[in-house]
């Protein structure tokens, strides 16, 4: 039982990462940095409690503030460049923030930050999380701010000329995937009592693609989907386990040829949200509902 | 000393720009960030390694088999992992070769352990006085061969007809294609290029640092990206040159610099960080511009 809940936690965990990454997605920003911003969150936390002894709910949430503020320093310069030229952008930053990590003796260095306090309710605390942002991404769905989010990543130009700004759009977009980024990485800190920089590596922010890819791009139950399954699966199926990632890799590839846009798809959430409509007699909107609008 | 640090520079230099070149070649042809380069990079090494101990043959038979099995691998990459994809979702390919990336490295892992492997000392090393300075074969061997290579891949796309094909095939795929020149053939064939000098940078490396492990290809992996953005993506002269200049500036700053500090790595990601936000088209320009 023990053992079940840490998984089911780290799932929660990666669920949030995945979201964080899904944020600026949406828009169009492809980070390779969001483990960058997650060793923001986990240190500033575990900084907060360890050092200044601040309770475990402000130190996570200052995790995440100092985060989303240089996500919004890097989100700057990432308003220029787009594509490729991002994806390096982002990716060097994750790496200049762990070499910088391996190099402050305050924080322990490389040898990494121990004796952080244990929060027993991490459970409680990644789940609810995982609620406000299901609530958080559902409303932006149907949200001024979402269907910008959603041009913008569609074609950013005719975004631009229909008025929306996208200067606006990104930059926030940015900078709340890396305040997400930066919670999730507080709640990771105080659930492992011990962090190191070495955690929080290209490979684990290539990982966040492969669950939001996985799962689906088109909605964000995609990354919540993908998450969890790729989670919970290789645990419980030993002989995945070893070959967890050579798994992970050949998946990726194989989504890619086979279906692009992830298993849950637009069409699949809204066959399901018709089949929940008819069960309880809501009465639907007709064919051209507002969410028919939405996607690629 | 400083005339030391210039020759190391170089020939670190000279590694970074073998990898950049194979990048810049395949975004060049295709537009794709080939992300699995380094890990291509990485499996030229223990190719390299393994042939050189278990056969004992010579660097100089060694070396060019290691080439035609890491060109084979990227051609493999191209015909399984590239080819097959649809061409309406653009990150399809970057996300695809991700994936090749993560099987690779832990196959690696699997197969050869997580620590570094001792590199066989291929080539009687020797120190060659000059003047106050000293020059080691090793020095010597890994400047020549990749300038070699580089020479020889410069005369593959300016003077033969596969090159042509490259260049044309560069400017515009569908128009390329309509006039005569097989499209993937080529694209294949610059696959199969790019990986080989990846994986004579990967034996080279091994040589200058006789250590090699499975995490290498990330490490020169990331190099070569600053490299091709610092030559300008797509820019294969550009690639050459922006190669020796980042291996100079890295051990210049090393010896110019006193710091406890590893500056090393922040040093590169910093120069890669001020190119993409000042000059994202690099030093010297790219032909291919998109997003």
């Amino acid at each position: 039982m023990d053992y079940l809940t840490s998984v089911v936690t780290i799932a929660g965990i990666n669920i949030i990462m995945a979201l964080s990454f899904y944020l600026p997605f949406m828009t169009g920003q492809i980070s390779l940095g969001q483990a960058g911003f997650m060793s923001i969150g986990a240190y500033a936390s575990a900084v907060c409690t360890v050092k200044f002894g601040i309770p475990y709910v402000p130190a996570v949430l200052i995790g995440g503030i100092c985060s989303a503020m240089v996500g919004f320093v890097l989100g700057l310069p990432a308003l220029r460049i787009k594509g490729i030229y991002l994806l390096l952008l982002t990716l060097g930053f994750g790496e200049i923030v762990r070499v910088v990590f391996i190099n402050i003796d305050y924080i322990g260095g490389a040898a990494g930050f121990p004796g952080i306090p244990y929060q027993e309710h991490t459970l409680l605390y990644a789940y609810g999380m995982v609620l406000i942002l299901i609530v958080f991404f559902n409303r932006l769905r149907k949200s001024r701010m979402g269907r910008a989010c959603q041009a913008v990543g569609t074609d950013e130009d005719a975004a631009e000329v229909l008025g929306v700004n996208i200067i606006a759009v990104k930059l926030t977009a940015f900078s709340t995937g890396a305040f997400i980024a930066g919670i999730g990485g507080g709640i990771f800190a105080h659930y492992q009592e011990y962090i190191e920089p070495l955690m929080f590596d290209v490979m684990h922010a290539v990982e966040l693609i492969v669950f939001t890819i996985f799962g689906g791009i088109q909605i964000f139950w995609g990354p919540i989907f993908g998450a969890f399954v790729l989670t919970l699966v290789p645990e419980f199926l030993r002989i995945i386990q070893e070959w967890r990632m050579e798994l992970y890799g050949a998946l990726l590839v194989l989504m890619m040829i086979v279906r692009p846009q992830g298993i849950i798809s637009l069409d699949s959430v809204w066959s399901i949200e018709y089949a929940v409509r008819r069960l309880f007699r809501i009465k639907t909107t007709g064919v051209l509902s507002p969410s028919r609008t939405e996607g690629k | 000393m400083i005339f030391q640090q210039i020759i190391n520079g170089l020939m670190l230099g000279a590694t970074y720009s073998l990898v950049a070149i194979g990048y810049t070649l395949i975004f060049g042809v295709l537009g794709i960030l080939h992300f699995a380069h380094g890990e291509v990079l990485m499996a030229g090494a223990f190719m390299g390694l393994y042939i050189i101990t278990w056969s004992g043959l010579p660097l100089y038979i060694a070396l060019p088999l290691a080439m035609l099995a890491t060109g084979i691998l990227g051609v493999l990459i191209d015909l399984l992992a590239i080819r097959p994809l649809r061409k309406d979702f653009h990150l399809a390919p970057l996300l695809s070769t991700i994936g090749v990336t993560i099987i690779l490295q832990n196959l690696a892992v699997k197969l050869f352990g997580g620590f570094g492997t001792r590199f066989p000392d291929a080539i009687g090393t020797t120190n060659y006085q000059v003047g106050s300075f000293f020059i080691s074969s090793v020095n010597v061997l890994i400047l020549g061969i990749s300038l070699s290579l580089m020479v020889g891949l410069y005369f593959i796309i300016a003077k033969t007809k596969i090159g042509k094909g490259m260049r044309a095939v560069s400017e515009n795929h569908m128009v390329a294609g309509l006039l005569g020149v097989n499209v993937d053939w080529i694209v294949l064939i610059t696959f199969g290029i790019a990986s080989a000098l990846a994986g004579a940078a990967g034996v080279m490396i091994g040589l200058a640092f006789h250590a090699i492990s499975p995490f290498i290809g990330l490490t020169f992996a990331l190099k070569g990206l600053v490299v091709m953005l610092l030559g300008g993506l797509g820019n294969v002269a550009g690639a050459m040159i922006g190669g020796l200049i980042l291996g100079l500036a890295e051990v210049l700053s090393i010896v110019l610099l006193p710091t406890e500090i590893n500056l090393q790595d922040i040093f590169s990601f910093g120069i890669m960080i001020l190119i993409l936000i000042f000059k994202p088209t690099g030093l010297f320009g790219t032909r291919i511009r998109q997003g």
